[in-house]
């Protein structure tokens, strides 16, 4: 490439603003070099210094007595019994996935499986969290498509199984779709990895794939907006290889299992770059690069690129001297690079050599200590009224078919069913088996249960709602298995902070979930923040994704046997538990049914969620339990139906209260609420009495179709129903499922 | 009984199949890294799923050159025991120990759900823990599973009782055309073949993974009691 000035001009087009470059200048005293500038704007991207983010993340709880590192690490991990760590987190890899679906999602996996066993554990589960746009828009066929094959062709690969996961649609994410990739490990307390560099001297260790031009600039672009040009930027996504990775993952846990590892990095957004800065700068050490010894794929590279590189699977290491010979050999038998380019220093600086000559030579203290940080304005956000509940236009046995046949409501058995859940041979309870995946803990009793949460449409309409909300469905999700909740990951997505509306969103967000997890003991963990998530269209207006504060979760089960799923079984009695009060603002129904999008979401109430929650966790520890499933989307009648699909057994079920109009008391999305099956009704609905928790009966499982009233539809006819949005939408017609028309409804 | 697993860059099911044969026998198989190049001393041999060399080239097509797959085929012409499960299959057909190739799924996408099974081999360890004619579930998790040979090896296969496992309906009814039963477009609703000793066996779902109730049943189990029980 031709040396292009380093000057203000090229500063703006590496995303500084002009009041972050002066920064630079005053810091170097002097004008940057090319390598300099770009090591500047990765290291004070959004992506990577969270400039607008941080002032707020503060804010979250973060500690527990089981919790042993939080946010900071590239990942967190908790405690979860018997000397073992669960090491998770959650990353977003959205901007690259609407350019170019396949490799954007496959190298979000492959990004947060690294984070995991940088720090010493095996990946045992993949989830995500997916939200793509309408339906019926022109990308939106390609980019499903696209990034199931993505995260699939990855996972299957590696022989991590995807477990769990979420997927919506709304217009909003048309040209934005969101890829939120979350990967939980297991580890030996005593053999957690960290990345602060320490030792003077200490070689520098290059592991893993080649470097090649790609993905340069990669953590910049995801800190801008969407316009018509991004499509040209896809050089800037990355290509993933997972075989080479799965080989970087044996590798590394071989090695690790020595003691020649002091600390270890991976290479993601921004390379080299942000994992030598970290390492140094967490240490309190210098470093030194020579890229005359980086492996790379290209020939003729400069400093910038290699720098600024975004290659796949590679880790920064700083190794025991008197190791590093037997961690080559481990290398090798791998057959991957193993390169020392570098050593670590007293000078306080990062000074990278090429061809002999000094490209870069920064003081690491204010490159990270002068970061910028922004306390970004907000506004009072116009909430919406309550909803007055509108009249039932169809009853609720249409009401039911259409919401179980729509985008949102439909099965999504077509995309779990390309990725490999059972691989390593302890998953419990696979996709749709259970309100949270299962997952045994190799050589215990143990399980992990874990989750992925977030209901947008509620955010958009009051944003702490949003956070809060999907805090709470995240450990109801994991409190229907049975499993103690204990912790949480979040991946923040947003369009652009430099809008006050927007920026009151994140604010607002984020003390939703802080209260949220302060109230259920549920700390942060670890987690990431994807903003700028808007798309500038050729007219110039803005379209800003619907605020997807995503959670993911994991809590423990002491005995893995006791976990329950959410088939419905083939005899028992079915009890609400939480109350209803007939929250049908922002639900499901009114979306699909009357197709309004209006009113306040459900309200949340802590101490309810809590005591609620409690309760269902001990009924289910003491064995009252068959199944259980908590009501969320669409409301109760959906959750009954998918619990009568997944268990292919049907269920009577007695007329809701007299006080609440037949279809709102079906389709509200009050919070706090469980279905139980249990074949002990009376012990348990004597047990919430005394403890205060508000139950129902409503009715009995068994037949072959869910009866209510006069309705009476088979469950086979769910079933199809149910199965029948993918295939169609994806391009497979199924036999003889119809879509449920709006126009048909009287 | 001395079972070993063999591992190849890229194989990820080799601690699922070493979990089987501890449920089964109590004892761990060893591992086989490919760069070996002597099997002796194991009664059985082990070939599990997984993407060796990233299944880059042709699923199977790079292990098949590895220097292990050379004392597997001295191991195989001497009469040992050898089993291929989904990448292993795909291994074996490549290696020419069994006949056929798998191809890419009939549908274009990677496969992960359960099937059912349908037992019809004979005389061999690998059916012996079932009944001719009994169906078992089974998860399958393939991209290339996709049976074909020539018509002739197919009658061949078929006439001398060396089909050992076909896709079946939960009521053992085979139906070669139902995208929903024979969902890979296997040749003849093929999953599982055998050697012309009966002694070689790959198949492309895993009974290893459905071995314990708490990981949803046990319909994989005979598949390792009928082996524990002939090489004791």
């Amino acid at each position: 490439m031709t040396a292009a000035p380093v000057d203000i001009e090229l500063a703006r087009s590496f995303g500084l603003k002009d009041d972050e470059y002066e920064t630079v200048l005053n810091i170097m005293g002097r004008t940057p070099s090319l390598t300099e500038l770009g090591i500047f704007s990765v290291m004070w991207s959004e992506h990577c210094s969270y400039k607008s983010s941080r002032l707020h993340l503060k804010t979250l709880p973060t500690k527990a007595p089981w919790v042993i590192h939080g946010p900071g690490e590239n990942a967190g991990v908790i405690d979860i019994g018997e000397g073992l760590a669960a090491v998770f987190k959650m990353e977003s890899h959205n901007h690259p996935s609407f350019i170019e679906p396949y490799q954007g999602a496959a190298t979000g996996v492959g990004g947060i499986l690294r984070d995991v066993f940088t720090m010493g554990a095996r990946p045992i589960a993949n989830l995500n969290a997916l939200r793509f746009g309408d339906p019926s828009h022109k990308d939106t066929k390609r980019v499903v498509d696209g990034v199931v094959r993505g995260i699939g062709g990855y996972g299957n690969c590696m022989g991590v199984p995807t477990v769990g996961g979420e997927v919506n649609f709304h217009s909003s994410y048309n040209c934005n779709p969101l890829v939120n990739a979350m990967t939980v490990g297991l580890a030996r307390q005593d053999r957690i990895f960290l990345s602060a560099a320490a030792g003077v001297g200490n070689p520098v260790v290059y592991v893993g794939s080649k470097t090649g031009r790609d993905g340069i600039h990669g953590a910049t672009m995801s800190s801008a907006e969407f316009d018509s040009e991004s499509s040209s930027k896809r050089p800037t996504v990355q290509v993933g290889d997972p075989f080479t990775e799965k080989l970087l993952l044996e590798a590394c846990l071989e090695l690790m299992a020595t003691d020649a590892v002091i600390s270890i990095q991976d290479m993601g957004a921004a390379g080299l770059t942000s994992s030598a800065v970290e390492m140094a700068s967490k240490g309190g050490v210098g470093i030194d690069l020579d890229l005359d010894h980086v492996p790379q794929r290209e020939a003729n590279m400069q400093a910038y690129e290699m720098m600024l590189s975004e290659s796949q699977e590679r880790m920064l290491m700083v190794l025991r001297p008197d190791r590093t010979e037997a961690a080559r050999k481990i290398f090798e038998k791998w057959e991957l690079d193993f390169a020392i380019v570098g050593k670590l220093t007293d000078s306080g600086r990062i000074t990278v050599r090429h061809n002999g000559k000094v490209e870069a030579d920064i003081p690491l203290g204010p490159l990270a200590d002068e970061a910028p940080i922004y306390d970004r304005p907000t506004m009072k956000y116009e909430r919406q009224p309550a909803l007055v509940p509108p009249a039932d236009p169809c009853g609720v046995e249409k009401g039911l078919l259409r919401l179980l046949s729509s985008a949102n409501g439909a099965s999504r058995a077509w995309i779990w069913n390309q990725y490999d859940s059972g691989v390593g041979g302890q998953t419990v309870q696979r996709p749709g088996g259970a309100d949270a995946a299962i997952v045994r803990v190799e050589g215990t009793d143990r399980g992990l249960a874990m989750t992925t949460d977030c209901t947008p449409r509620y955010g958009q309409a009051d944003p702490y709602i949003g956070g809060a909300q999907a805090v709470l469905e995240v450990w109801r999700n994991l409190t229907a298995t049975g499993a103690k909740p204990l912790a949480m990951t979040d991946n923040l997505n947003f369009a652009s902070p430099e809008n006050p509306r927007i920026m009151t969103q994140f604010v607002e967000a984020v003390k939703g979930i802080g209260d949220a997890g302060r109230a259920l003991d549920f700390p942060v963990v670890s987690g990431n923040v994807s903003l700028y998530n808007e798309t500038r269209g050729d007219d110039g207006s803005v379209t800003a994704i619907q605020p997807a504060p995503v959670i993911g979760g994991v809590g423990v089960l002491e005995d893995v046997q006791k976990a329950v799923g959410l088939a419905m079984p083939q005899d028992g009695e079915l009890l609400l538990v939480g109350e209803t009060k007939g929250e049908l603002g922002q639900s499901m129904w009114l979306k699909e049914i009357l197709g309004r999008e209006e009113g306040a979401p459900p309200a949340v109430d802590f101490a309810a969620e809590r005591q609620n929650g409690d309760f269902v966790r001990e009924q289910i520890q003491k064995g009252a339990v068959e199944a259980c499933h908590d009501v969320a989307d669409g409301g109760l009648i959906v959750a009954l139906a998918e619990m009568a699909m997944a268990g292919n057994v049907g269920c009577s079920l007695e007329k809701g209260p007299d006080a609440l109009p037949e279809h709102v008391f079906w389709f509200a999305e009050d919070q706090a609420r469980y279905v139980l099956a249990t074949k002990q009704a009376d012990a348990v609905v004597k047990a919430a009495q005394a403890a205060g928790v508000p139950v129902r009966r409503l009715g009995r499982a068994g037949g072959n179709a869910l009866k209510l009233g006069d309705m009476a539809v088979p469950v086979q006819h769910l079933r199809k129903q149910h199965a029948s949005f993918f295939p169609r939408f994806m391009g497979k017609q199924e036999d003889d499922a119809p879509v449920v028309h709006l126009d048909e409804l009287p | 009984m001395k079972t070993g697993i063999v591992v190849f860059p890229g194989t990820n099911r080799e601690r699922d199949m070493a979990q089987a044969f501890r449920v089964v026998s109590g004892k761990t198989p060893q591992m086989l890294w490919h760069q070996q190049d002597n099997v002796d001393g194991l009664d059985l041999i082990v070939l599990p799923g997984g993407f060796s060399f990233g299944d880059y080239l042709r699923s199977g097509a790079m292990a098949a050159h590895s220097p292990i797959m050379k004392a597997v085929r001295q191991f195989a012409e001497k009469g040992g025991y050898i089993l291929g499960v989904c990448n292993g299959f795909q291994i074996l057909t490549e290696s020419q120990l069994l006949p056929g190739a798998l191809l890419r799924n009939a549908g274009q996408r990677f496969l992960s759900q359960d099937c059912h099974l349908k037992v019809e081999g004979r005389d061999s360890i690998f059916t012996s823990g079932w009944k001719h004619g009994d169906v078992f579930r089974a998860p399958m998790a393939h991209g290339d599973g996709n049976y074909t040979a020539a018509p002739d090896v197919l009658d061949r296969l078929e006439g001398e009782g060396r089909v050992a496992f076909r896709y079946c309906t939960a009521e053992g009814h085979v139906k070669d055309s139902d995208e929903h039963v024979n969902m890979n477009g296997s040749a003849r609703s093929i999953a599982g073949v055998l050697s012309e000793n009966r002694r070689v066996c790959g198949l492309m779902p895993h009974p290893e993974n459905l071995t314990e109730e708490i990981l949803g049943g046990t319909d994989g189990l005979p598949l390792f009691t009928g082996i524990m029980e002939a090489l004791g």
